[in-house]
């Protein structure tokens, strides 16, 4: 490319012109690789820490160093195991709500939350996009006027809501409040409007109704956008934190993940569990980062996964559609 | 016309599902949390009012006067205000500098593209506790070994005797960290859709890198620009899961002994944890809107900008 442009220059500027490009490649993937450095720390940071045995974690707090690369036999699962159950001697029962619980109930509530979601956007998108009905636009910008207001306005009733029909500790009131969503609406509208007149026209002398029309061409075509919808959805409950806490006691075996995680480690002190890990060896707190950090890791991993299986969904999809700060 | 008439029952049936849930739990809301800020001293009935109005007739500023009074409050403003004014453009600032270095190299594109892109795809939660974990207590910590390289002594960052400005720097660097991914990606496709043939007629020109990146890049990126600031704006306002994650004490704990960075919206839900308290939930509502206001005044002042510096 850029002998392109510099062909008409003469021999010493063009020189120039190279030896300034190395110097600049070099500084950039100088910077880059920095960033990437940056960027990866926290990862190996998170593995390394959780695979460390107990010795090697007392070692590390007497003398006050890290092992960055520990040596093989020093690495254990043991981390693994507490995060996941709690006390070997009373192991948290599946019923009760260990971590493997969480990852079913997160599961759970996205496959619900993310079915309704797609159905409802689709529906209303394809309204939107398609129908003619009095009041459309009206009703569209006063949509699109709810994104603007933040989340906790509408947390603050809702969690009232749910009190008052004694839904608080159970799936229905972490499924309901976010199986709909404005933004998606109005990003399927998008795509749905992109779909050229002519086709409607055609389908509608072959004799299809809109709705067979919206089964059969609009949503094959608008794949694309539904595929990221559903990715975005799946990716919203696995972060979701706030509202969980909020609608389950302490105590409640339907926690996900990002509140299980949290919990798991707030209310240790004196508690049975805490005599047990120092029964282990762990000194508390410094010493239950290794555990956490197995928790954290285990939280991560699968979304990791996902995103190798859909990176160019994901990464297609969040350009496009722009959603989280 | 007569389209209208045959469409009406059809966008009923298409609108209803989602036009339930909007009414009960989007529209609803917004007009009874509303209304619930206007009362005062107000307190569901034994957990069950859920319509504002019913439980308290009377109408005042009441919440915010305590709101806007309360110390805490205040001081979860001017902590949402340093955050809001210190990541924001320092992670646009960051992002916009990794984007242009990634637009510029061909080896290796994808993969760096692809690492930048991991923070986005990970738990909030889980991530901050690894960032509370590096930097950790005095004893701990991998920031503490890198410092001590140095010659500094360690530091408690985000135990409870953590200095206040001690922790600063993990939730400042946590917040850059986890808000770059998408950032370089929105700049990325801005980069990728500008003319090729700008950067030819400035090679022909000899014109410096800086220069042109300065000249070109950065006003032909101002879209992306504008966009990316408004969200991020809007999203570190309400800063709050990125707070409480780095300490890892549990939804209600914001560092420090005494809540050193309770944000905005963590003065929300912290006052919503007292649902019972006379006045608790008015008290949340209250801040609610208080946070929507500096929301929309924000989104204002932004779009006046944009109107005169923004290239489309």
């Amino acid at each position: 490319m850029a002998s392109d442009a510099t062909y008409f220059l003469d021999e010493k500027s063009k020189k120039r012109y190279q030896r300034q490009r190395i110097a600049f490649n070099i500084l950039t993937y100088t910077f880059l690789t920095l960033c990437a450095l940056f960027m990866l720390i926290p990862f190996y940071y998170m593995i390394v820490t959780s695979l460390k045995d107990v010795e090697t974690i007392n070692t590390e707090l007497s003398t006050h160093t890290i092992k960055l690369f520990p040596s093989f036999k020093n690495l254990t699962l043991q981390n693994y195991r507490i995060a996941i159950y709690g006390q070997e001697a009373t192991p948290k029962t599946f019923a009760e709500g260990n971590f493997l619980r969480y990852f079913a109930n997160t599961i759970f509530v996205a496959i619900c939350s993310t079915a309704i979601t797609v159905v409802t956007s689709v529906l209303s998108a394809f309204a939107f996009a398609r129908l003619n009905f009095k009041g459309k636009n009206l009703l569209f910008t006063l949509l699109l006027s709810t994104m603007m207001i933040p989340g906790e306005m509408m947390i603050i009733t809702n969690f009232n809501t749910i009190k008052s029909i004694n839904w608080d500790n159970s799936y229905q009131a972490l499924i309901i409040t976010h199986a709909v969503s404005v933004f998606y609406i109005y990003y399927l509208r998008q795509t749905f409007q992109q779909i050229p007149n002519e086709l409607f026209l055609a389908a509608k002398v072959d004799g299809y109704g809109v709705f067979k029309y919206l089964w059969k061409v609009m949503i094959p075509i608008a794949m694309p956008t539904i595929v990221t919808i559903i990715i975005l959805c799946v990716m919203g409950s696995w972060n979701a934190y706030m509202w969980p806490t909020m609608i389950l006691s302490s105590n409640s075996p339907l926690k996900l993940v990002a509140n299980g995680l949290m919990d798991s480690f707030t209310a240790l002190n004196g508690t049975s569990t805490s005599d047990y890990l120092r029964e282990l060896g762990y000194s508390i707190p410094d010493g239950l980062n290794a555990i956490k950090l197995a928790g954290s890791f285990m939280v991560t991993l699968p979304l990791f996964i996902f995103f190798l299986i859909f990176r160019k969904y994901i990464m297609r999809g969040v350009s496009r559609s722009g959603i989280k700060g | 016309m007569d389209d209208t008439k045959r469409d009406g029952w059809k966008a009923l049936i298409a609108l209803a599902p989602a036009a339930i849930m909007l009414i009960i739990f989007t529209f609803f809301p917004i007009v009874n949390t509303f209304t619930m800020s206007l009362m005062d001293g107000f307190a569901p009935k034994d957990g069950a009012g859920i319509f504002a109005i019913n439980n308290y007739g009377v109408f005042g500023f009441g919440a915010f006067k305590t709101v806007l009074t309360d110390p805490v409050f205040i001081d979860a403003l001017l902590n949402t205000l340093i955050l809001v004014v210190v990541s924001v453009p320092l992670t646009i600032t960051i992002a916009l500098l990794m984007a242009v270095g990634l637009n510029s190299i061909k080896k290796l594109q994808g993969l760096y593209q692809t690492i930048f892109f991991l923070p986005y795809v990970t738990n909030t939660i889980a991530l901050g506790m690894v960032f509370g974990a590096m930097f950790g207590s005095e004893k701990t910590g991998l920031i503490n070994e890198v410092l001590k390289i140095f010659g500094a002594t360690p530091k408690n960052w985000t135990t409870q005797s953590a200095l206040k400005w001690d922790s600063f720097w993990v939730i400042m660097i946590y917040t850059v960290w986890n808000g770059l991914a998408f950032k370089i990606l929105v700049f990325m496709s801005g980069l990728q859709s500008i003319d090729k043939q700008y950067y030819d007629a400035a090679k022909i020109d000899g014109t410096s890198k800086a220069r042109i990146l300065w000249k070109i890049t950065i006003p032909l990126l101002s879209p992306q620009i504008l966009y990316i600031s408004i969200t991020s704006f809007i999203g570190a306002f309400k800063a709050y899961t990125g707070v409480i994650s780095v300490f890892g004490r549990g939804a209600y704990d914001f560092g420090g002994a005494g809540d050193d960075w309770i944000t905005v919206v963590g003065y929300i839900y912290k006052s919503m944890q007292n649902v019972a308290m006379e006045g608790a939930m008015s008290k949340a509502a209250a801040g609610a809107v208080v946070l929507l206001v500096i929301i929309l005044i924000f989104t204002g002042i932004q779009n006046m900008v944009a109107k005169k510096r923004v290239h489309y």
